[in-house]
């Protein structure tokens, strides 16, 4: 069975059957062992960043360069038609006529999936507000296949802030085409959402809940570690850091960067993916 | 017989009766179906004694009747109501109201920030989930947040 991915857009990691992940992660191998590959000669992607994201603005452009394509785009509203109060329809249109692809980047939710659906081009979304970041979500599957050899059967556990962490409930919607079992480590004020815990009962998956890391540890494969995100609180209390470093014996992987910066899922992280069967440099991390 | 006793409340000649409606969501009803902006004849009973629920309310419409959208809108907030159609004083279609799969335009999402919301020319579109306790829920097609029985806006 041959998956095409020909003019699809990526919008949700929903969107993909757990073939065409797989079949993203292979491609993305492949440029690790061959960055330059002139597959986008002559092609013009637009970066339509409607907010400032440096690091996600980077990745992708440095990819469509390594590529061969032509970037157009702005990297925030500021001196566009936007600001004019031009329509998002209008703005996707346009920019669709002079595009081949088009990347966006916007703090509206739902903006990528309507994107697309007034777009001729395919649209790959760089985050819509607190909704999706599938290409986040790829690298991080790409990292867990890369130190782990695979993605099935695996003992995942997901730590911090899993009440507000879009990146969390994504990874766990993925995960869970793959048979994998969620400890799943928060203060009791940002346990994931019922709504996320109750996908992973649907799929007959088992999840623990803990309050403390150390009862994870032991039969972890992966330990995905989310930053508390201090802006979302309103009683400054909960963002204090309550998170101990993971033990001195976990073997960190953070090599996500240096690893997938080639390919078009390419995305620097902050979180840390610590592995217990793969062994990598064990770098300290600051979440 | 016991219909007939019903609808002699105040029997309408030609119209929609709107039947087992939850008592509370009479007066949501009434907005909801824009009701409250008609010139003809609307009655309406609210904590009616019902032999099936306990109490119930209704409204009656004159002259009014309804098209499947409507019919949808009342799905949402009565999801046991029954759709009475009245000509000359007698009943010609009788159906249950049906909570449809999906819903498209009639109902806000409740998240400020979603892009049905934010951009004008973004209606709204909503898969129905439904769980075991028969509450309703509607999935965003675009923030992909969900709307709740309690958040139900209408358009
Ligand atoms: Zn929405």
């Amino acid at each position: 069975m041959s998956i095409s991915l020909k003019n699809r857009s990526l919008i949700s990691i929903s969107d993909y059957t757990p073939e065409e992940i797989c079949h993203v992660l292979d491609i993305a191998e492949d440029f690790e062992k061959n960055p330059h590959q002139n597959l986008l000669n002559g092609r013009i992607i637009a970066s339509l960043f409607f907010e400032p994201s440096t690091r996600t603005r980077l990745s992708f452009e440095t990819a469509i360069q390594l590529l061969g394509g032509n970037v157009i785009g702005f990297s925030s509203t500021a001196g566009t038609s936007i600001q004019k109060g031009e329509s998002l329809a209008d703005t996707i249109t346009m920019v669709a006529s002079y595009a081949d692809l088009i990347v966006m980047r916007n703090p509206i939710e739902g903006s990528a999936r309507f994107a697309s659906e007034v777009s001729k081009v395919p649209v790959i979304n760089a985050g819509d507000g607190a909704n999706q970041h599938p290409t986040q979500c790829m690298l991080d599957l790409y990292s867990i296949r890369k130190t782990q050899g695979t993605l099935e059967n695996l003992e995942i556990t997901l730590v911090g802030d899993l009440k507000y962490g879009r990146t969390v409930h994504s990874l766990v919607e993925a995960m869970c085409h793959f048979n994998a079992k969620f400890n799943l480590v928060s203060p009791v004020e940002l346990k994931l959402p019922s709504v996320v815990k109750q996908h992973i009962k649907d799929r007959n998956l088992e999840y623990h809940q803990y309050t403390e890391l150390e009862d994870a540890i032991p039969h972890s494969d992966i330990i995905y570690m989310t930053r508390i995100q201090r802006e979302r609180f309103p009683d400054p209390c909960f963002a204090t850091p309550c998170w101990r470093t993971p033990s001195p014996t976990a073997v960190c992987c953070t090599r996500c960067r240096a690893s997938t910066r080639s390919t078009w899922t390419s995305m620097p992280t902050r979180r840390l993916i610590t592995s217990s069967r793969h062994k990598t440099a064990s770098t300290p991390v600051k979440l | 017989m016991e219909k007939k006793k019903e609808l002699t409340v105040s029997a309408i000649e030609n119209g929609t009766v709107i039947d087992h409606i939850p008592a509370d969501k009479v007066f949501q009803v009434v907005k909801i179906l824009g009701l409250d902006r008609v010139s003809t004849p609307v009655y309406f009973g609210i904590n009616v004694e019902s032999k099936k629920y306990g109490t119930k309310g209704f409204i009656k419409a004159s002259n009014k009747y309804f098209e499947t959208e409507d019919v949808n809108k009342i799905a949402l907030v009565a999801p046991t109501a029954s759709i009475i159609e009245i000509k000359d004083f007698e009943v010609v279609n009788k159906q249950t109201v049906t909570i449809p799969d999906s819903i498209e335009h009639i109902v806000k999402c409740f998240n400020p920030n979603c892009v049905t919301n934010k951009e004008h020319d973004v209606p709204t579109k909503f898969t129905v989930i439904k769980d075991a306790q028969g509450n309703i829920k509607l999935h965003c097609h675009y923030c992909e947040k969900n709307t709740t029985q309690d958040k139900l806006e209408f358009i």
